[in-house]
């Protein structure tokens, strides 16, 4: 029997087994953002501690950062967001951390910057103290959440104590159908093993759909593997992950690349590999998903009707039921149709280039419709000069959407995007927990760059295969 | 040195009723923007409450009957969602030093481990049993024996599970993983200049 990439890269890794029964794995990238990092080096200060290993530690900011030109000048207008970034760049400065700050034109969501530097590497154990880390697994890395307490520990000793999962291998066969994205496999592969399916598993996403997927698309779906209860989730290095890294910042040249290549080809799950679990997902059965409940799996594809209560298991139904009540939906009610007034395209799940660039295609030569305020943000300032050199933000602007500058903007509502009252928005994000995007008592339909783009123009949730050319 | 053992916990509880509460509800984002976890406490479940309050409902969390709580039972997949540890830190403050429920998200139980939250399971009929016996009962006092992973109170003894590793960690007061971490630090080291890409591959 071979052996899977979860089990490979684990075992180099591993440095001790803890007397917990835990294993203390060597950590080989660490990211930092200011938002679950200042009382980290804070418990490094006080235990007297050191970094031993500031080489391998990389920073930005990301979660509380205006996404403006106004609201970016310093001091930041909230004294408490600019506190949070004085503390990153001191911390980061006084342990010899590279930052990737705004003035450098460096900064972005953390899960944007680390993949687009080359920093994120296949074969490596990389942690942050953010949940959505798992992004990085669409290299074949073993890519996790990680608490602040946590991220003392990678500080001071670049190692974490971690328990060993089992592997559930999702096969997604055969092929997409046109208007179904990677946000879609993300949203069905959740739909079908709910939001705790993943709990004690790494998923490894693999089969033609995730073969013939670019590297922006497989992030997309290692994303929100965290969101179907997988800490982990990733995707097998291939001819399409090498393509991607080449040539970028932090990756190696010439014969070390060649060398490179040959470790990461190495480490990929062998053909006889075994697996815990194995799962097959037909492409063609995809739809374009909408979510429209307060959990990413309370999902529907847009052509259904929403779910009857009684059709889930009993242990669920309250959790149904109270998603209906705070969304102010009924059972039954097509999801097509329901207005919006908010629109956001970006995030660490939908921000980069291609998600830019597929929601453009919908909006060019469009206006957003009357009474929706909508919001293109890219995932880092890169994304940003990118996506102006090919005149997206133009195709924004003149659509009426608002282009913004690098953050996580929507998403999270720690920054002054924030939806008000019981706003409901179309986001590209990857949460549509209550509160979620700022208002108490605002609400999120998670969708695809596409499905959103129309949604803009249309003012309402509309199935984005009506408008294929 | 300080004693970090933990073997006991004995306190009233405060049911959550539930699946898949996340870390944004346990404490907004909102409340994230801070650089210590000081006064956290205060946000627990915040908008929560107030969503409750304006439809003339209580929530656990602002029912005067559960304010001295330590022990709060949920259901399954309790702390979902983002990795922040202001939410367990959050609960802590509040005054919860442990947690029983069906299930846990992963990130989160750890983040417990690391505050000397004990986290117990159990199937829904027994969190559901004891969340019944609490609101008929809210001045009554759980014990939790971590060694033997069971709960005594007013609805007798029952059985709970712990993660034998969790469970080894708070009996000997190595909950705080940093320390263990530390002493193997030279082996880290060492397994660093095996790992081809920390020379990028020279």
């Amino acid at each position: 029997m071979g052996q899977n990439l979860y089990h490979k890269v684990f075992d180099r890794h591993c440095v001790a087994q803890l007397a917990s029964g835990q294993f203390q794995l060597f950590i080989g990238l660490h990211l930092v953002h200011e938002v679950t990092s200042p009382q980290a080096f804070a418990m490094v200060r006080e235990q007297n501690l050191s970094v031993p290993f500031p080489q391998r530690t990389f920073a930005t900011v990301d979660h509380i950062i205006p996404t403006t030109g106004a609201g970016r000048q310093r001091p930041l207008q909230d004294p408490l967001a600019e506190e949070m970034l004085q503390h990153i760049e001191q911390n980061t400065a006084d342990f010899g951390i590279n930052f990737f700050s705004p003035e450098k034109g460096e900064q972005g969501v953390v899960h944007v910057v680390g993949p687009e530097r080359g920093l994120t590497q296949p074969g490596m154990t990389i942690a942050c103290g953010d949940s959505h880390t798992s992004t990085h697994g669409a290299f074949g890395t073993l890519a996790f959440g990680i608490g602040t307490s946590q991220v003392a520990d990678v500080l001071a000793t670049q190692t974490l104590a971690m328990a060993k999962l089992k592997v559930r291998r999702i096969n997604f066969t055969g092929a997409l159908q046109p208007g179904v994205y990677a946000k879609d496999v993300a949203l069905a592969y959740i739909n079908r093993l709910g939001v705790n399916g993943g709990v004690g598993y790494a998923y490894e996403f693999g089969g033609e759909v995730i073969d013939r997927m670019t590297m922006e698309e497989r992030m997309t779906v290692c994303n929100m593997s965290i969101e179907g209860g997988a800490r982990c989730g990733y995707v097998n290095p291939d001819q399409t992950t090498f393509d991607y890294l080449k040539g970028r910042d932090y990756c190696p040249e010439g014969e070390a690349w060649e060398r490179a290549v040959a470790d990461w080809q190495s480490l990929a799950s062998d053909a006889d590999a075994d697996y815990d679990d194995v799962i097959e997902i037909k492409g063609e059965d995809i739809e374009p998903f909408v979510t429209w409940g307060i959990t990413p799996a309370q999902s529907v594809g847009v052509a259904q009707d929403l779910p009857q209560v009684d059709s889930f298991a009993e242990a669920d139904q309250l959790v149904v039921r109270e998603a209906y009540e705070y969304m102010s939906f009924e059972e039954g009610q097509p999801i097509v149709g329901t207005p919006v007034d908010v629109v956001f395209i970006g995030s660490c799940t939908n921000g980069r280039m291609s998600d830019l660039r597929e929601a453009a295609k919908f909006v060019k030569g469009k206006k957003v419709a009357e009474g929706v305020r909508a919001l293109a943000v890219p995932g880092s300032q890169e994304v940003a000069r990118q996506a102006i050199d090919e005149g997206l933000d133009k195709v924004f602007d003149e659509a009426g959407f608002q282009w913004r500058e690098a953050g996580c903007s929507m998403c999270l509502a720690m920054n002054p995007d924030q939806l008000s009252g019981n706003e409901i928005s179309a986001s590209t994000s990857n949460r549509n927990f209550k509160g979620r995007q700022g208002s108490p008592t605002g609400r999120t339909l998670l969708m695809s760059p596409a499905m959103a783009a129309v949604a803009a123009v249309e003012g309402k949730v509309t199935d984005v295969r009506e408008f294929l050319e | 040195m300080a004693d970090n053992t933990v073997t006991q916990i004995t306190g009233s509880g405060i049911p959550l009723r539930g699946n898949d509460i996340d870390t944004d509800r346990i404490v907004p984002a909102r409340f994230l923007k801070c650089v210590t976890f000081d006064g956290i406490g205060e946000h627990a479940f915040a908008d929560d409450i107030k969503g409750l309050a304006a439809k003339g409902e209580t929530h656990p969390f602002a029912d005067a009957r559960f304010a001295n709580a330590a022990v709060l039972v949920a259901n399954q997949n309790f702390g979902c969602g983002s990795s922040r540890e202001h939410a367990p830190q959050s609960l802590q403050r509040w005054g919860i030093r442990a947690i029983i429920a069906e299930s846990y998200s992963e990130i989160f139980y750890g983040n417990c481990v690391s505050l000397a939250i004990p986290c117990f399971t159990a199937d829904h009929e027994t969190c559901a049993k004891l969340q019944d016996a609490i609101e008929n009962n809210p001045e009554g006092k759980l014990t939790l024996d971590i060694a033997a992973a069971s709960a005594t109170g007013p609805c007798g003894t029952v059985s709970l599970q712990i993660q034998s590793g969790a469970q080894g960690q708070l009996l000997d007061g190595s909950w705080n993983a940093r320390a263990g971490l530390l002493e193997n630090l030279a082996d880290a080291k060492a397994v660093a200049k095996k790992l081809p890409y920390v020379s990028n591959y020279a």
